[in-house]
């Protein structure tokens, strides 16, 4: 039973805002710290790569930045069929509040893509697999922000953009193995050559704990969002007017 | 045996249904009234299940409506605004695709339909060349045809002449002394002759 | 008696395939948008055979995917503006089964046609006589993959502003596998080399979209109904 009255909870918007505010300013605390570390790790105490010397060092924002923006898209899909399923409005509230955060993080996971590729290959853009599917996935987040867009009554843009959510993650493995299949018909250059294994611990740890920073700092972000989604929805309800005044 | 209870609704920023709570019995009818935008069409399709009540529910012989939806609907004849016929079919044509994907009908069920509501001159005319009229009146056949027990029709009498309204009435008071039920929004009251006649006015507030 | 099925689904589809032949001019509509895709290449690249026989693969998949998302607006729009799409989400029948007839309709109408007439348009990129029937192939399986997620799509920009680019923008990085594969099926066919491998998992992703668009179909048209 105790698990429903925490479930209750997570779907009321006073007691979901809450939270936030309280927990936003350790959240991106912590995720301040973490980021510090990682980057003193990764830009002056990770030995140079024998190959690419310090070019390599994109990895620290490259990778973390692809990792994530694939993990929130599947956040908001989660979040999505919770809304679709439970219908719960926070649920659609959070969704909504990831998209844009995601769509930042595939940007900068391209962008740190092609700053990569100029070093390694003299060109800003390589049709990597990897940069390629990212490019698919910042299509999918478009996709979904624009249909919100298109929407007007908001209950109805809710429940179209989770569904679209659902599908496109429902696809994200499907296109990802398809652009590698394609990738391996055409051998095109890879912009990331080592893998986690072969990587060096001293290189690898940094690498670790920036994800873990970026996460946390997009739970912070989200958390900001979802207050500002919430507020805006129930805008007329009684707590709104008590929380503001 | 129709049962709605607390039925809050908002569409984008308007509070368009307020509460409303109602039910009915076979062999009534309900009639929804109320000034243009008070929320009848809105009542009527979250009724029918086309719409997402925020609070509240409706229900069909004592269970939910949304969890019972197949079985609901097909005890449901829903008209709204516009007649649902494809323009490029006759109207024999669309009552034969329209209500075969619901049940077995045959030639002569259609064609006495068609005869009931005054359709089966122009029932071989592609629906584009009809009148607005005329298509009500196919479309009246198809409500007939359905062979449901629960109406719900949003101003059934738009566009058609005296003969068409007094048809429409006629046809209402059949339904109920078939233990029908009819939920109806009308701009003026019907007069019924017989059968158990209840008025909702919406927009009250 | 509720009708069975079966029947439910053949009656959508009858319905259907009534319906486009009143309109015929309707169904070319597509064809010609593709044919003139596939003649805007060698005019904006080169002339010269062998370079397009190179492109040829592009060239043709883009364009039977840029009709095709022409030709899905049409699935749905009609019946959602005339309200019978209303009632087939009343009717108590299975809107699962009921729009897998309309899609399976929509590909006899547009996305075969545009299969078995790719031909024409392979000639003038140099794709040579024996690669033919794989190209045929290849396009009619992508082309039903194509309908049963364009379907989705369809289903939920139902009622959206600029609901036609939108359409577009959405089905579009959904259709990258199949587009991927297919191309490589039309390319190994062009050079000479086996299809099965990109075919087999084009037919698997087909496979995959019968089972589970439809279902999607659904649920996103009663969502662009409300």
């Amino acid at each position: 039973m105790a698990t429903w009255t925490w479930f209750h909870r997570l779907a009321s918007p006073p007691h979901v805002y809450g939270f936030a505010r309280r927990w936003t300013p350790w959240i991106g605390g912590a995720a301040a710290v973490c980021m510090v570390v990682a980057l003193y790790g990764g830009l002056v105490l990770a030995p140079e790569d024998y190959q690419q010397k310090d070019a390599f060092r994109m990895v620290y924002v490259h990778a973390p930045a692809a990792w994530l923006s694939l993990m929130i898209y599947t956040t908001m899909a989660v979040a999505a069929a919770v809304g679709l399923i439970w219908r719960m409005k926070v649920a659609h509230a959070a969704a909504a509040a990831c998209a844009p955060v995601g769509a930042w993080f595939t940007v900068a996971a391209l962008g740190t893509g092609m700053l990569w590729g100029k070093p390694m290959w003299g060109a800003y853009w390589v049709w990597d697999p990897r940069l390629t599917a990212e490019l698919v996935l910042l299509f999918l987040y478009l996709g979904y922000m624009g249909l919100r867009a298109g929407i007007e009554d908001p209950n109805k843009a809710d429940k179209a953009s989770a569904m679209l959510a659902v599908v496109g993650v429902i696809n994200v493995p499907i296109i990802k193995y398809s652009v590698e299949w394609w990738n391996s018909l055409h051998q095109t250059p890879t912009v990331m050559k080592m893998g986690k294994p072969s990587m060096d611990t001293a290189m690898l740890w940094p690498l670790l704990l920036m994800f873990v920073a970026f996460a946390l700092y997009f739970a912070a972000v989200l958390l900001i969002r979802l207050r500002a989604e919430l507020l805006r929805r129930e805008r007329n309800a009684s707590w709104v007017r008590e929380v503001v005044t | 045996m129709l049962s709605v209870a607390g039925l809050h609704l908002w569409r984008g920023e308007r509070h368009v249904l307020r509460g409303v709570s109602f039910s009915a019995v076979p062999g009534e009818c309900v009639l929804l009234t109320g000034k243009n935008g008070a929320g009848k069409t809105t009542l009527l399709r979250a009724i029918a299940g086309l719409l997402d009540p925020e609070e509240g529910q409706v229900q069909w012989r004592g269970a939910s409506a949304r969890s019972t939806r197949d079985e609901f609907h097909s005890e449901l004849a829903y008209l709204g605004h516009e007649p649902p016929l494809k323009g490029d079919l006759t109207g024999r044509e669309n009552l034969r695709f329209s209500i075969g994907i619901r049940r077995a009908v045959s030639a002569a069920d259609i064609d006495a339909a068609l005869t009931r509501t005054g359709a089966r001159e122009f029932a071989d005319r592609a629906v584009r060349t009809l009148s607005a009229g005329q298509r009500r009146r196919v479309a009246l056949a198809g409500v007939l045809l359905s062979g449901a027990l629960l109406w719900l029709l949003d101003e059934p009498t738009t566009n058609l002449d005296a003969d068409g309204q007094q048809l429409v009435a006629t046809l209402i008071e059949e339904q109920l002394g078939r233990a029908g039920i009819v939920v109806a929004a009308v701009h003026h009251p019907l007069t019924l002759a017989g059968g158990k006649l209840t008025q909702l006015e919406l927009g009250a507030r | 008696m509720k009708a069975p099925a079966l029947e439910v689904a053949r009656l959508v589809a009858a319905r259907d395939l009534r319906l486009a032949f009143r309109k015929p001019s309707q169904l070319l509509q597509p064809l010609m948008f593709f044919m003139i895709v596939a003649t805007l290449f060698p005019l904006t690249l080169t002339p010269e055979m062998s370079r397009l026989r190179d492109a040829a693969p592009g060239v043709l998949w883009v364009g039977a995917l840029l009709s095709s998302l022409l030709a899905l607006e049409f699935l749905f729009r009609d019946d959602a503006q005339d309200g019978t799409l209303e009632q087939f989400a009343l009717s108590g029948q299975s809107l699962t089964w009921m729009l897998f007839a309309k899609t399976c309709v929509h590909w006899l109408l547009t996305g075969l046609p545009l299969a078995l007439s790719a031909p024409i348009a392979a000639v003038g990129l140099g794709v040579p006589a024996g690669a033919m029937w794989s190209v045929v192939a290849s396009l009619a399986l992508g082309g039903f993959a194509l309908s049963l997620i364009g379907a989705i799509s369809a289903g939920l920009t139902l009622g959206a502003r600029r609901g036609g680019v939108l359409l577009s923008l959405l089905t579009l990085p959904l259709a990258v596998p199949i587009l991927i594969y297919g191309a490589d099926a039309t390319h190994r066919a062009i050079v000479g080399m086996e299809i099965a491998p990109p075919m087999y998992l084009l037919g698997a992703i087909t496979v995959l979209g019968v089972t589970l668009a439809p279902l999607a179909a659904a649920a996103a048209v009663r969502i662009g109904l409300e």
